[in-house]
């Protein structure tokens, strides 16, 4: 097992209450971030700490806090996007209901860092028990005197709140998010101007993902640069990954950057390998929205390497041949899995959430979905194949905010790598409704796996 | 002043202007086709994509281009812009793939809808579209309703710009419709058919660009291109009382508010010239007007085919 930052105590009975908490080294980033630095010193000791936003895009965090305006006057807001949604990815709820704490921590600490008297937390709908555990800690933290007027003495104030959303994907889209946090329709809005200047309440805005802020508590604690020292290259610290699909022992890790992906599926200590003894057919290393990889690109590279588990590690060899490492929803596929379905299975998740504003995304996303569904019934035709792969170039890059792009990526990734699959289910369409195509005819010369 | 290059055409514009509204300065061909966007509605813009315009130089101080195209309807220029809109081969690729888009679920009722000669979206796929279509799937339908008494909803033919829904928040006093639902499913709806009444909600029937939003005192009465447009005023005490009134013969067929090249209502006594419902629904009769005289249309549109010139005249002219 590596070093566990966020999750050092997940399995500590009553950690979610503050008394435990706070005996397992609580809140000391909130009384040395408020006692000792200034706010400028919290903001250059992430910056230092290299940390990049968790929630999917990898930005850097400690940049787009040095983009916030700061005018005169008008009040600043830090946002948290709790709306985890995306399929694949359930490591925030981990987090969220295991040590509530930690975030509200770590809220407190970049509240202080932005300079914000107010901070939200937009939580998805569906995880309304989570809403009810995060109230019960912020009063807590409320009563302690970490929240409220002048915390600590240090005369900084902060109110923190929690916000349900109805449960929309669109609304973990940071503009969306403000949208629906004003009480609006959540669609995303067009850029510029960004969050940063103009954002919730046109005041400037922060939205940062849930494990981004609670990474703030060890950076704060420890140092930038001691958190710098984890992970490889500008992939620093440490990485929850959400595992699931076909794998012995699936559930959220806890990992240092840099680890391969070899040993992440097959250690004792992770994942175990492939359940039931199959073998690995594919798999999506960041969340449906990512490119799939085949099998013979997952522990190697295209050139050879071992592939790492880090935002470029997992990116190495651009959309040809590699993916992204995105939110941390690692999904692996066995023998048994059927691409094309899968494939249609998130075509059908993204046209169900487009929020139906711009027209690439709208009609795009749903023209996807029905052909896909078609060709998974076996009544595509080859033409189809091609006329996917366009309209996903059609949506790539036309649309007001990234939900095109995910939708088209792993559309456009199935057809790259699994496209004989594809092509079997035209050919063979009383059969591919029998059984499962099973492993491309690449692996019995690519790796032995 | 910011300079901003279009097309290798330069032009000086205030700071904060939309490449849009600066092309809309040069004019001609250079003015990228806008669907969504309004510039007398604020707020509107940036959704239908069809204005996606290829910035090759972002700026004097920061030369590089930018990555992916850019909606020009809500992207502001910057000092030395050199943006690219039909000179662009990207840009051709990615207009021809909106107005694609556009047009999947979009129903090929032209013949019988009154929209007709002035939809926008006809232009747009004549200049921009495919000849064929690649959509096999059955079309989302929904059936037509009624939004007020005045005005009807096919909800069909909308391609969800959102100009209507501004207007119901801008110009009417309640909020009378919006979007329901999401993705492929969301249209443009009242919770309560017939609930909208108010003096202003049939400027929806101008701003949209295609016919989703039609003049129930109009349907089906005539083609646009048999009508002649004219110019004519009233006294009004709700709107400026400045429209344009559509005849056949002495009967006036429908009411319009004066609009111009771009589809957008013209700015009347300073103020944008929107009209009232009883301008618009209820003066049919001509005794209540003041003909002022024919309306401009562009030479190339359908609507100017055998009104202004009697073939006789054209034949003097080539004399």
């Amino acid at each position: 097992m590596g070093r566990r930052l966020l999750l050092e105590h997940d399995a500590v009975p009553g950690i979610e209450t503050f008394d435990v908490y706070r005996k397992h080294g609580g809140y000391r980033s909130v009384e040395k971030a408020l006692k000792t630095m200034s706010p400028q010193e919290v903001v250059e000791q992430v910056q230092l700490a290299g940390l990049r936003g968790r929630g999917g895009a990898g930005f850097p965090t400690g940049m787009k806090w040095s983009f916030l305006a700061k005018p005169e006057g008008v009040p600043r807001y830090l946002l948290c996007n709790a709306d985890e949604s995306e399929p694949g990815t359930f490591k925030d709820r981990y987090l969220m209901e295991k040590i509530p704490h930690l975030l509200i921590e770590g809220m407190i600490t970049s509240s202080y860092a932005l300079g914000c008297n107010l901070s939200f937390i937009y939580i998805r709908g569906e995880y309304m028990w989570i809403l009810e555990i995060l109230e019960k800690a912020i009063a807590e933290a409320y009563a302690k005197g970490f929240l409220g007027k002048n915390i600590l003495g240090s005369g900084f104030d902060l109110d923190l709140r929690v916000a349900p959303g109805g449960g929309a994907y669109i609304c973990g889209e940071e503009t969306a998010l403000i949208e629906s946090l004003e009480g609006k329709r959540g669609n995303p809005r067009i850029k510029p101007p960004f969050p940063a200047v103009k954002g919730l309440w046109g005041c400037p805005t922060v939205v940062n993902n849930v494990e981004s802020l609670a990474a703030v508590v060890p950076i704060v604690n420890d140092g930038g640069e001691e958190y710098a020292k984890i992970g490889v290259g500008k992939s620093t610290g440490t990485k929850l990954i959400s595992a699931c699909g076909n794998l012995a022992r699936p559930g959220v890790y806890e990992i240092e950057m840099g680890m391969t992906v070899e040993e992440f599926i097959y250690g004792d200590d992770w994942c175990r390998g492939i359940a039931n003894g199959k073998k690995l057919k594919a798999f999506v290393p960041g969340g449906s929205s990512v490119p799939i990889l085949p099998h013979y690109l997952v522990t190697k590279t295209a050139a050879g390497d071992d592939r790492i588990m880090s935002y470029e590690g997992l990116s190495e060899g651009g959309f040809a041949t590699g993916s992204m490492l995105g939110s941390g929803g690692f999904i692996v596929f066995d023998e048994d899995q059927c691409i094309v379905r899968n494939t249609w299975n998130f075509a059908r998740f993204y046209a169900h959430e487009s929020c139906g504003q711009c027209s690439p995304c709208r009609e795009g996303t749903a023209w996807m979905e029905k052909v896909l569904h078609r060709l998974e019934n076996g009544q595509g035709n080859m033409r189809d194949i091609d006329l996917l792969a366009e309209i996903n170039k059609k949506i790539e890059g036309n649309t007001i905010c990234p939900l095109g792009d995910a939708a088209a990526w792993p559309v456009a990734a199935a057809i790259r790598h699994f496209r004989d699959e594809f092509e079997w289910h035209v050919n063979q369409p009383i059969e591919s409704q029998k059984r499962n195509y099973g492993l491309s005819k690449e692996i019995s010369f690519a790796t032995n796996i | 002043m910011v300079k901003v290059t279009i097309d290798d055409k330069t032009i000086e514009v205030e700071p904060g202007t939309t490449i849009l509204s600066a092309a809309r300065q040069i004019g001609g061909e250079v003015v990228p086709p806008a669907m969504c966007f309004y510039s007398k509605l604020p707020g509107t813009g940036g959704k239908c994509r069809t204005c996606l315009v290829e910035v090759s130089q972002g700026s004097e101080k920061d030369p590089r281009p930018m990555p992916k195209l850019v909606a020009s309807c809500s992207t502001p220029v910057m000092d030395g812009m050199v943006v690219k809109n039909t000179t662009s081969e990207k840009v051709k690729v990615g207009r021809g793939a909106v107005v694609e888009f556009l047009l999947i679920n979009h129903p090929l009722d032209c013949p019988v809808c009154d929209q007709a000669g002035e939809c926008h979206l006809q232009d747009l796929g004549f200049e921009n579209g495919g000849e064929g279509t690649r959509y096999e799937e059955e079309k989302r339908t929904f059936d037509p309703v009624d939004i007020g008494n005045k005005i009807k909803l096919h909800m069909n033919r909308c391609i969800l710009c959102y100009r209507c829904v501004a207007v119901a928040n801008q110009l009417t006093d309640k909020r009378v419709h919006g979007v329901l639902g999401r993705g492929e499913h969301a249209e443009i709806s009242t919770y309560i058919e017939k609930a909208i009444d108010n003096d202003f909600s049939g400027n929806m029937i101008d701003v949209c660009p295609v016919g989703a939003l039609t003049d129930k005192t109009f349907r089906f009465k005539s083609r646009v291109w048999f009508l002649k447009p004219m110019e004519a005023s009233c006294e009004c005490t709700k709107c400026s009382g400045k429209t344009v009134v559509w005849m056949f013969g002495n009967e006036i067929m429908r009411v319009t508010a004066r609009k111009d090249q771009y589809g957008e209502v013209e700015d009347q006594d300073g103020k944008t010239g929107w009209i009232c419902n009883d301008c618009r629904f209820e003066k049919k009769d001509i005794s209540k007007w003041n003909i002022i005289g024919p309306r401009k249309i562009n030479r190339h549109s359908v609507i100017s085919q055998g009104n202004y010139t009697s073939p006789r005249q054209t034949i003097k002219k080539l004399n």
